[in-house]
């Protein structure tokens, strides 16, 4: 037996592929298994819930057209971020988020706050013609949204899947789904059920045209509902130092 | 596979019926979730799909019959008969998708500039267009250069054919199956959102059925090396293929929304999915962008130099260094997030570390050409590559300052980034691959040079002015940005609206795209260049070309 040197590893190439493993699992262990492990990584505040079927299906439809390409959703704990746009995210603002929509750049505005900051027909309007709200946007047209109909037939099959996921979607949600897509975007209707299983949602006829459910009412009543959930008045500042 | 080698490498042995067998059933499944399907796209990829395994098994026979008729192709000067078809192939692949990555980034560039360039369009618009440019400039164009170079260079550093014989031209088919389907799903709004990571479950799969394919072909190659130690460049490639594997089937995780559905969701969330994703991600750059081209160099520089790698030493550290380092680099996407300060700080501190190792690299290949220096006059092709490595050295010293907290409070969501990764992209990754294509295809296709040097040259100036267009362009916009919104006015009020900082933003863009614009060109240039050198032209008045080591002679590891 020679004595072991880097020339046994060089000549042994399961050896080298077993070492490599080895050497690059370490980090990814030491870092991502704790954030499961200790409690504090997600605060405990009151608020946050699981998206109603039709916020569900605006997501869907942001996470479709790459928005998180050019919009965050991460306030950062700092002075011009939280007087911009509001308090600073909390990991349990997105502890619903599969997967997370924080971005990396901010080609337009970070948009974790942005629910009740514009009415519904801005929303309509800009997101048909962003320069018409905006003039110096650089934003893409997505006039396509408001004359497409929402496609429901996977809306049960989507709360199935992430109820399986963890999220905490009861056999009633789930059974209800499609018709509380219905009910959201029709303030005629009666909303109290779908209220109670999704507190603090927003009712109300989105894309301005009451006729269909389109994919234009799915997405602004996503937009929405971005940071509204955590009610920060009711929040000792406390709790939020990690 | 002892049976294979023997046995004429094309006929039909047991591998092939199992492929072919293999096929016959994924032929079957896709046709089943055609026919079950309501999504049009799911039934637009299960036909592709389709169409990919019934060419597949038409292909399996033919190469029969073929070689049959023709008799096995000619050993070349090392006495083995090195299986070379797969590697053109990625080499020709390389060429076309970073045509189509440059020109999809130029015009997403443009979109910036010119925001009407949208049309209104769902297939046009730059959330959609942008993951077509990043898979197509880091996957298919740098995927195919990776696989092309590291399956030429296993071979001629193992001084053997490479293990399997349809399982070679399986790689390459499959992985530019990968890149249609991903790139056509980005186009129809199929993604997952996860950043260099967008494909959906049913191509993660695929990747993952191709991707083995391809450590089982390398290990088995190694495996049957006639050489006693295992060339360095294959350490890298090793360390990339299988880190990829990993990080690709943590990350990619996911259930399925039904089985003929093309949405999933994935199984990890917020912060933590946030973690993996960057982990993820900048291992994407770590092991993908950084340790397979270092094969790259490792392998073409001291080939064109004729010169051994500077120290092997330096070598083994460079090696171990790089691995285990980057792995821990992820969190200083994450800084000042939700994500534990204790894990952003750690992020942060092993990013530090990283300069290190990668200036250990860096300075590995630089000084490779000591004694050779002359050639950077006398030969483009090395200038490019040593551009390559300073370009490596800029950018790994720029993404450790980036990643130190103070300087990423203001850097982090601007253009400093797009900056930083075009620096390394376009400068490193895009010349590193250049050198390295035109060292090999006169290698491959048997001709004695290249078309043209001074087109090289053209090449490289043209894209070299485009590049420093480029970053700086993107330096200044980025810091500006990141000014603007940080700025308080003397009563401590927020100085600029967030719509202010866009407006100021615009002739930066344009003048990115133009630098882009240039990058393109250069590439366009190369493009002809290996097109004529395959079609076994010269160009007039350079047939006198400096003639560089032939193909196979094995390199020294440096001094012992």
């Amino acid at each position: 037996m020679s004595k072991f040197t880097h020339a046994t590893i060089e000549k042994n190439s399961i050896l080298l592929l077993v070492l490599t493993l080895v050497v690059v699992s370490i980090g990814g262990l030491v870092e991502i298994v704790p954030t499961f492990l200790i409690k504090t990584t997600i605060e405990d505040v009151d608020g946050v819930r699981p998206y109603s079927p039709l916020e569900l299906a605006g997501r869907d439809i942001y996470v479709r057209e790459g928005c998180y390409a050019c919009h965050s959703q991460m306030i950062r704990a700092l002075r011009s971020e939280v007087e911009r746009y509001g308090h600073y995210s909390l990991a349990a603002e997105s502890k619903y988020d599969h997967p997370f929509q924080w971005g990396s750049k901010r080609t337009g505005p970070d948009l974790a706050r942005v629910g009740g900051k514009y009415s519904d027909a801005w929303h309509q309007v800009h997101m048909a013609d962003p320069r018409a709200v905006v003039p110096e946007s650089v934003m893409p047209g997505y006039p396509f949204l408001a004359e497409t109909p929402l496609a429901q037939h996977d809306i049960e099959n989507s709360l199935k899947t992430l109820a399986f996921l963890g999220t905490p979607y009861s056999e009633e949600m789930i059974a209800e789904a499609l018709s509380d897509v219905f009910v959201q975007q029709s303030p005629d209707e009666d909303y109290d059920p779908m209220l109670d299983r999704y507190p603090g949602a927003i009712v109300s006829n989105f894309d301005g045209d009451p006729s269909t459910v389109s994919e234009l009412d799915a997405m602004i009543a996503y937009l929405q509902m971005l940071g509204t959930l955590v009610d920060f008045s009711a929040v000792e500042r406390s709790t939020l130092v990690q | 596979m002892a049976a294979s080698r023997e046995a004429a490498p094309g006929t039909l042995n047991a591998a092939s019926y199992g492929v072919g067998g293999a096929f016959v059933v994924g032929a079957l499944i896709s046709i089943f979730i055609a026919a079950k399907t309501v999504d049009s796209v799911m039934a637009f990829h299960a036909t592709l799909f389709i169409l990919f395994f019934l060419i597949g098994i038409f292909a399996i026979g033919k190469r029969h019959f073929d070689t049959l008729e023709r008799g096995p192709e000619p050993a070349t000067q090392d006495g083995v008969i090195y299986h070379d078809g797969p590697i053109r192939l990625a080499t020709l692949a390389a060429v076309f998708w970073g045509i189509v990555g440059f020109s999809a980034g130029l015009y997403i560039a443009l979109e910036l500039a010119f925001p009407w360039l949208n049309f209104d369009l769902p297939w046009l618009n730059f959330g959609r267009l942008r993951p077509l440019h990043t898979s197509g400039v880091v996957f298919a164009f740098g995927g195919n250069a990776l696989i092309a170079t590291s399956l030429y260079v296993v071979q001629r550093t193992c001084k053997t054919r490479l293990a399997g014989d349809i399982a070679p031209w399986f790689l390459v088919w499959g992985y530019q199956l990968f890149i249609v389907l991903a790139a056509t799903g980005y186009l129809l709004g199929v993604t997952q959102s996860k950043e260099y990571a967008e494909p959906e479950w049913y191509v993660d799969i695929w990747l993952t059925i191709v991707w083995v394919t391809y450590l089982v072909i390398f290990l088995a190659t190694l495996a049957r090396r006639k050489e006693p130690h295992i060339y360095v460049a294959n350490w890298f490639y090793l360390a990339f293929i299988v880190t990829i594997a990993m990080l690709h089937l943590i990350n990619n995780a996911a259930i399925p929304v039904s089985f003929t559905s093309t949405k999933s969701y994935i199984l990890w969330a917020g912060v933590q999915d946030a973690l993996i994703q960057w982990w993820y991600g900048h291992n994407a750059v770590g092991f993908f962008l950084t340790a397979g081209f270092l094969g790259m160099m490792y392998y073409f520089i001291p080939k064109r130099a004729e010169r051994p790698i500077y120290s092997y030493r330096l070598s083994i550290v460079h090696f171990w260094a790089i691995i285990f380092l980057y792995i821990w680099a992820g969190p200083h996407h994450l800084h000042y997030t939700a994500l534990p300060d204790w894990a952003q700080t750690l992020g942060m501190t092993f990013s530090i570390m990283l300069w290190m190792p990668s200036w250990g690299g860096m300075i590995n290949g630089l000084m490779t050409l000591s004694g050779a220096w002359d050639k950077l006059r006398t030969d483009p092709v090395i200038r490019m590559l040593v551009v390559s490595i300073a370009f490596y050295g800029m950018s790994t010293f720029e993404g450790p300052v980036m990643s130190i907290k103070a300087v990423n409070s203001l850097s982090h969501y601007t253009d400093w980034t797009i900056g930083h990764v075009h620096s390394s992209a376009l400068g490193w990754v895009g010349f590193v691959t250049f050198g390295s294509i035109y060292c090999m295809v006169p290698w491959l296709w048997n001709r004695k040079q290249l078309y043209s040097l001074t087109l090289v040259n053209w090449h490289f100036w043209i894209a070299t002015l485009g590049i420093v267009l480029y970053i700086t362009a993107m330096w200044v916009s980025g810091i500006l940005q990141g000014l603007m919104w940080r700025a308080y006015d003397s009563l401590g009020f927020l100085e600029y609206s967030f719509v202010e900082s866009v407006e100021a933003m615009h002739p930066f863009y344009v003048i990115r795209a133009l630098g882009g614009g240039m990058f393109l060109v250069g590439a366009l240039i190369m493009t002809y260049n290996v097109y004529m050198t395959i079609q076994g032209h010269v160009r007039k008045g350079e047939e006198m070309q400096p003639a560089p080591a032939g193909d196979g002679q094995i390199l020294a590891v440096g001094a012992r």
